[in-house]
């Protein structure tokens, strides 16, 4: 597998991996820009209206068939979040060249699908179709209220919104329902204009070609790009608050009609993330906390204790923050917060064994390692590398990972500072 | 061991069998780090009433997915414990037909797959383990009460069927576990966890023999084959019920609307049937068709729209479904467009393309370690050999698609499920 990441044109950069591991390549391309509440709405639209329509292909019928004719391949919208940068593209899937019945090149012809959706959307006045945006608007609207629909993750995305409400992480990465409702061609159009003239693109690319290949079938899409912009690349910060805002974490609940209940503890992480010389170590003590089925939250909030059916913690290293989300009836909520406070205690305290220390570095060295046999992963990796400024390999990681030791994974742990506490209840409760 | 080559595929798979019955699979793949093997019994949420040497054995609902909890316990502790110490990444899920126990990892793999081998045949229950699981599950069903995807699809499996067990939740109810007792747990476990009711497939950078000398080595119980089942009967052969709706706590209307599809059998035929039954769906609602772009374009689905065919013992269907604000102009805009596709057929460049489509769709697919694994040996079960789909995409027809389409997606074969907001705050 080789990695090669340069610069096509100003903002421009291109991450390819060359490999003939995967039966199909991925290829995609994304802005990242701040995130914000006023644009991030506006933003969000943007590579769904995109995905409707260009000059080529102008109907969704008539792109779904140019991806089947190039064997099913698959090129979706996608609104991420990564820390407070929000990472807007299309997202590419395609057979690779090995596997075509008649020897067929696919990858061109994909490159040739991306560069179009991305430059020539179909316009009228100026300005995206009313139509186009009209029906991807009630999709964003009706995305946003089905977040309530998975309870688990509902009570995830609701602390962190109480938790980070000044902040720009308290934005969702597809805005909010007001903002969403009120997008307009007009709108949607400047926010269009405004990723091509001063977000930062990334492209992907993993599969079987080699990079001067990739180049050279991306070169149009760079051009067109190189030629939009306007001025300098928009900088992506970070708001860093390592410590809990006030006197006592920040409490909420919200009442839904459900007959489980959910609590989730949000944390600073004391100024531990991913950029820091103690990654390595928030990664490794936040498996050994609640990430693995070795894991303290897993054996004694689960296990022993019969409290939750889950209860686990993961952090967000962009921004430095850990969450712990649980399932748990009503009238167990506080002798689960109780239980799952306690186990972090105990790892401050240093009050965990060598093989847990090491199952932990284990569950993270092999997600690690299962991340070059993954596209997806390998997407993921390089994209929240390109938002950090990382340069850093999964195999460099992984050596870092193996150094952690027991003081370190503690040391952390002391930097854990509880926030905010979220309680989704019942009606009645 | 004997090896095939798949070359369309670039896939080589090795092949052998235990002399007490257990198959082995191996699909190798060089150049990668990780491994993963899945170990399963042809024993699902369904199996509820089955022979053994005893006679009949009635059980509750929810004894195969609580046996699956249950047997990670082992004399020594646990072996889901075991397993992570050792870097690996153990699970396993319950389904309607099949249990299956899996793990990947990118070291230990012997030690790993010992470990796998031995907790799945070595049953350990204890009454205070069984009452503690009790209290772990009975949270996972309200949770899963509160899953108004899950509710949905099994309100369109109970429209569908009189009686077959497929109408059933999994996991069973509240009521149906508390009924489960060590006995029941060994009851089970001794019937359909023999090695010649099981297989081990595993993908990866791996040594095919050496996955095989662990087998002998650890799965070394006598096989006692592949009990009776009784499912009930012959099912009536249309949907027994048309509409239901009820309301829960979500954002918009979800629907479900399926047709109920003749049983495939056992054999070669069910490959065949499946792909027939996926090409359908593409035809009729895929991204490309039509009917999806006017149903898009109406306002009347949204992208979180899914369809598929599923087959398991003694039934199919066909299901389509997500949101909508309007589920049942969706199923008269649905049932329309069957007719007109019965009637006239598919233009033959419509028809190649999606055939295209669906294998390039299909071999994508087996970049999933976890998915080839669950195919091997969902298929074995079945008595498939699942990597010839390349020969029989082949020898499917337009006319075969079209003529599926008139006799099997029509009214009397369909039904409506639908859940409505309005239960809680919205």
């Amino acid at each position: 597998m080789k990695v090669t990441r340069e610069v096509l044109a100003p903002g421009v950069a291109l991450t390819a991996i060359q490999t003939d591991k995967f039966k199909s390549a991925s290829l995609s391309a994304t802005f990242l820009t701040p995130l914000d509440r006023e644009t991030a709405s506006a933003n969000a639209l943007v590579p769904y209206v995109l995905r409707r329509g260009c000059e080529t292909w102008p109907t969704m019928g008539e792109i779904s068939v140019r991806l089947e004719e190039l064997y099913g391949g698959a090129l979706e919208p996608v609104a991420r979040k990564r820390g407070e940068t929000q990472c807007l593209g299309l997202m590419g899937s395609f057979l690779d060249d090995a596997y075509t019945l008649e020897g067929e090149r696919v990858l061109e012809p994909a490159v040739e699908l991306l560069t179009s959706l991305l430059l020539e959307p179909v316009t009228r006045d100026g300005v995206f179709l009313e139509a186009y945006v009209a029906g991807e608007r009630e999709n964003l609207i009706q995305a946003i209220r089905a977040q309530m629909n998975d309870k688990r993750a509902y009570a995830a995305l609701r602390l962190t919104q109480e938790m980070c409400r000044g902040e720009a992480y308290g934005v969702d990465r597809l805005g909010s329902e007001e903002a969403a409702a009120a997008l307009t061609p007009q709108s949607a159009w400047a926010a269009y204009q405004r990723l091509l003239s001063s977000a930062q693109v990334e492209l992907h690319y993993c599969g079987s070609a080699p990079v001067q290949r990739v180049r050279e079938a991306l070169s149009p899409l760079a051009e067109g790009l190189k030629a939009r912009r306007s001025g300098p690349t928009a900088a992506l910060t970070c708001d860093a608050r390592p410590h809990a805002g006030g006197e006592s974490p920040r409490e909420v609940a919200d009442h839904l009609d459900v007959t489980q209940g959910k609590l989730s503890l949000g944390f600073r992480t004391g100024g531990a993330d991913a950029r820091g010389e103690n990654y390595p170590a928030l990664l490794v003590f936040s498996a050994l906390y609640g990430g693995t089925a070795t894991s303290k939250l897993f054996l004694n909030v689960r296990e022993k204790l019969s409290l939750c059916y889950y209860a686990s913690s993961s952090v967000e290293a962009v921004k430095g923050i850990m969450t712990v989300s649980s399932g748990v009836e009503f009238d167990k909520m506080k002798e689960a917060q109780d239980e799952i406070l306690a186990q972090l205690e105990a790892v401050k305290a240093g009050d965990f064994t060598p093989e847990e220390l090491t199952s932990a570095k284990q569950a993270v060295i092999n997600s690690c390692q299962s991340t070059l046999d993954s596209r997806a992963g390998l997407e993921q990796y390089w994209l929240t590398a390109a938002i950090t400024g990382s340069a850093e390999t999964p195999e460099e990681l992984i050596a870092r990972l193996e150094r952690v030791t027991a003081q370190e994974v503690a040391a952390v742990a002391r930097g854990m500072e509880l926030d905010a506490i979220y309680r989704l209840m019942g009606k009645e409760g | 061991m004997e090896e095939r080559r798949y070359d369309k595929l670039g896939t080589r798979l090795f092949h052998g069998a235990l002399d007490n019955g257990l198959h082995v699979f191996v699909d190798r793949r060089p150049g990668y780090g990780k491994q993963f093997a899945f170990f399963a019994t042809r024993y699902g949420g369904m199996d509820m009433r089955f022979q053994t040497q005893a006679g009949w054995q009635d059980t509750p609902a929810g004894v195969a997915h609580f046996l699956e909890h249950k047997l990670f316990d082992t004399k020594d502790g646990n072996a889901l414990q075991i397993m992570a110490a050792n870097g690996s990444d153990p699970n396993a899920f319950t389904s309607f037909g099949i249990t299956g126990y899996f793990f990947q990892c990118t070291q230990g793999f012997a030690e790993n797959l010992r470990t796998l081998l031995g907790f799945v045949t070595e049953p350990y229950f204890t009454p205070e383990s069984v009452a503690k699981e009790q209290g772990i599950i009975g949270q996972e069903i309200a949770m899963g009460d509160d899953e108004a995807d899950t509710e949905v699809f099994y309100d369109l499996l109970n429209c569908l069927y009189a009686h077959h067990p497929v109408r059933t939740h999994i996991a069973g109810t509240q009521a149906s576990i508390a009924q489960i007792t060590p006995q029941t747990l060994y009851t089970c476990h001794g019937a359909f966890y023999n090695p010649a009711n099981m297989v081990l497939t595993v993908v990866g950078n791996v040594d095919p023999e050496e996955v095989m000398d662990i087998a002998r080595e650890v799965v070394t119980a006598p096989g006692t084959g592949d009990p009776a089942r009784d499912y009930g009967g012959a099912e009536p052969r249309e949907a027994v019920s048309h509409e239901t709706s009820r309301a829960m706590a979500v954002s918009a209307p979800l629907f479900q609307f399926g047709f109920k599809l003749p049983d495939p059998g056992y054999g070669p035929e069910r490959l065949r049937a499946q792909l027939i039954g996926d090409l359908a769906g593409d035809l009729l609602v895929g991204d490309s068709s039509p009917l999806y772009t006017r149903l898009y374009n109406a306002g009347l689905l949204t992208r979180s729209f899914g369809y598929g065919y599923e087959d398991y013992p003694g039934c199919a269907f066909f299901a389509l479904g997500g949101e909508s604000k309007d589920p049942r102009a969706v199923r008269d805009q649905v049932l329309a467009e069957c007719a007109r596709l019965g009637r006239e057929g598919f233009a033959p460049e419509v028809f190649q393309r999606a055939k295209k489509a669906a294998y390039g769709g299909m071999v994508s697919q087996l970049n999933s370690f976890e998915n080839t694994a669950v195919e091997l040996a969902q298929s074995y079960f079945d008595g498939v050999d699942y990597l010839t789909f390349p020969e029989v995409f082949r020898s499917i027809t337009a006319q075969d698609v079209a003529e599926f389409i008139r006799t099997w997606f029509v009214e009397a074969q369909a039904a409506l499920a639908v859940i409505t907001p309005g239960g809680g705050a919205a």
